[in-house]
């Protein structure tokens, strides 16, 4: 322990319960992320994504449960813990007095790398990120996404073997998305472990290697991103037919787990359906029996956003993205009993 | 998955240091102090307390009580109240601490840094260091002030300097109760105004500003054990000034240079573990 190698998982938690005051935060909480890896820790706000971090992260400390970073317990040796690990949180924790070069120098000096290595460090992750110009400058100054850029760098001063990224492009532009995206990627592919949330879907879906579902503090699903869309059994179908036909609706609506949409010129119908073996042959048979033209079907699988609203219950959208931490209490869903998706509007 | 190594042996940087070196806290003491220096280069107006204010007092003390207030045993007012007006100035500058430290408590950077594998009390000792240097400049200022007035210490140079070494280590150990102040309070205006309820009053009711000849025996007894009375007696000493208090008798007043040392080094024994346990206990859970 403590000398950095470890067999297994680099992030483990274990049964990882917290409570502030009466609000249930975490309710026993397991996942584990391989060495190199990237896991997706999803879910609306106030699932617990934070506060699990917080836990790794030797911020806070659970009220049950074992999480462990570089196989070193994070209870009993936080101090350990603090040499391996990178943390970019979800406010901005620099200092707005300091300059960025000022942040990322004082960053490196307190974790002991030295002055002329942080002073040297610094420079390169301030060419990096795209912030030389500003590296000078009063943080104070900085756009919203700069200060995010500069968080991403100053977690990475140290060049550390684990990395926590607390929703890390909350509150970015899409080019400042990409570009993070790209230095997270980067970062992967010189063995970084990392434990990423996010409330965006298509962030896990783009990075995690496998995604762990969290909501009101327990894990209602994991799996690598396919593995959760083929899980769920839901997919959508669009028809267009040659001619507009009186029958088609009713031929396809047996297989639809919902009501059959036909467009105004009555050539497009759209459905959900049960995703069934051989759904594009039972479609054409069923049309073809109305006697209707058909000239093209496509068929699309689940995204990510349809398992999620199928996982969550579509409680992000229904509560309007006030979920909060207030109302965590027993998990809606557990397992495997989802197979309805989201119906979206 | 068999066996990896975390390293980061392709790093340039080395790794961050483990803890139990020498080193290591005192450049984290040396970098937070530096930190909180910078802050203060960012807001000079920040200094106004130690530079400002301590002018205006020392010309307002000395030409409006100046006139009015005899010195029992004789001697210039001027000669006799500029120990009191730095005890004045220094004390109520140690709300610097309490602000500065609960200012730090509410910023996102407190996590960053209990995040990170330093030395957890440079936070603290940092932040002791940068109000010493600024406690050092109110020093510096009303000693330049009282000389134009017409101040003139009656003692060696370096009885002088003693008199001044005296009364910051006073001011030292004050910041450390007015840490504790901070590490308690749930804002930096609550902070505030702990400074304004607790350091005013303490400085106040002594023998800084007015002989306590004349005062009614229980506020005199007050005067005479509160350590202010001891670190300004104990000043006028080293700097040969006039000292009314040393007719008064009582063991304080008769010793007060042992006196005013034993006091800040107390309040320094108790205040200082105390703000440690406090910092420790806000920022844990």
């Amino acid at each position: 322990m403590g000398d950095g190698t470890v067999a297994g998982p680099v992030i483990e938690a274990e049964g990882l319960a917290k409570h502030y005051g009466q609000t249930l935060a975490l309710a026993g909480v397991d996942f584990a992320v391989p060495a190199g890896t990237i896991l997706g820790l999803l879910g609306p706000n106030g699932a617990g994504k934070t506060t699990a971090v917080r836990i790794l992260t030797t911020l806070a400390l659970p009220d049950a449960g074992r999480a462990a970073v570089a196989g070193i317990d994070v209870v009993k040796h936080p101090g350990q813990v603090r040499r391996y690990i990178g943390v970019v949180g979800q406010e901005a924790t620099l200092d707005p007095l300091l300059s960025g070069r000022q942040n990322l120098m004082i960053v490196g000096e307190l974790s002991g790398i030295g002055r002329a290595a942080s002073r040297a460090r610094a420079a390169e992750l301030l060419a990096q990120f795209d912030l030389a110009d500003a590296g000078d400058r009063m943080l104070k100054g900085y756009s919203g996404g700069m200060r995010r850029r500069l968080d991403l760098a100053a977690s990475l001063i140290t060049r550390p073997p684990v990395l926590f990224l607390d929703e890390p492009t909350t509150g970015l532009d899409p080019t400042g998305r990409q570009q993070t995206w790209e230095a997270i990627r980067a970062l992967l592919r010189e063995g970084v472990t990392v434990l990423l949330t996010t409330q965006y879907l298509e962030e896990a879906d783009a990075l995690a290697h496998r995604i762990v579902v969290v909501d009101h503090g327990t894990v209602i699903a994991e799996g690598t991103p396919q593995e959760l869309k083929e899980a769920s059994r839901s997919a959508h179908i669009e028809v267009t037919l040659a001619v507009p036909n009186a029958r088609a609706s009713g031929a396809v609506a047996p297989m639809a787990t919902g009501h059959v949409r036909v467009s105004d010129d009555g050539r497009r119908l759209s459905a959900a359906v049960d995703a069934t073996p051989g759904l594009a042959t039972a479609l054409v048979r069923a049309l073809d029996a109305a006697g209707a033209l058909v000239d093209n079907i496509e068929v699309r699988r689940p995204s990510l956003d349809d398992v999620f609203f199928a996982l969550t219950g579509g409680h992000i959208a229904a509560d309007g993205h006030a979920d909060s931490a207030g109302d965590a209490g027993a998990p809606r869903r557990t397992g495997n009993e989802h197979g309805v998706p989201g119906v979206r509007a | 998955m068999t066996s990896t190594a975390i390293s980061a042996s392709k790093a340039g940087s080395g790794r961050p240091r483990s803890s139990g070196s020498m080193i290591g806290p005192l450049s984290d003491t040396w970098a937070m102090t530096r930190r909180n220096l910078i802050h203060i280069s960012r807001a000079p107006m920040q200094l106004s307390d130690v530079t400002i204010q301590p002018l205006i007092f020392t010309l307002l003390f000395v030409y409006i009580f100046g006139g009015g207030i005899p010195i029992p045993g004789g001697g210039s007012y001027v000669n006799y109240v500029l120990a009191g007006i730095l005890a004045l100035n220094l004390v109520s500058s140690t709300m610097g601490t309490a602000v500065g430290l609960s200012t730090d408590l509410h910023e996102g950077v407190m996590d960053r840094f209990r995040t990170l594998p330093m030395w957890r009390s440079a936070i603290l000792v940092g932040r002791s260091l940068a109000d010493l240097l600024t406690a050092l400049l109110c020093a510096l200022i009303v000693a330049l002030t009282g000389l134009a007035v017409g101040w003139r210490p009656g003692a060696s140079i370096a009885s002088v300097i003693g008199g001044f070494a005296l009364m910051l280590f006073f001011a030292y150990a004050v910041q450390w109760v007015s840490a504790c102040m901070g590490l308690n309070a749930s804002s930096p205006e609550t902070a505030a105004s702990f400074g304004l309820i607790l350091l005013l009053p303490l400085t106040l009711v002594s023998n800084a500003l007015v002989p306590t000849q004349h005062m009614p025996g229980w506020l005199q007894a007050i005067t005479t054990w509160n350590p202010v009375s001891s670190v300004v007696a104990g000043t006028r000493v080293l700097w040969g000034s006039p000292n009314p208090s040393a007719t008064i008798q009582a063991w304080p007043m008769q010793h007060p240079v042992q006196a005013a040392l034993i006091w800040s080094a107390v309040i320094l024994a108790v205040a200082a573990p105390a703000a440690a346990h406090f910092f420790k206990r806000r920022t844990t859970g």
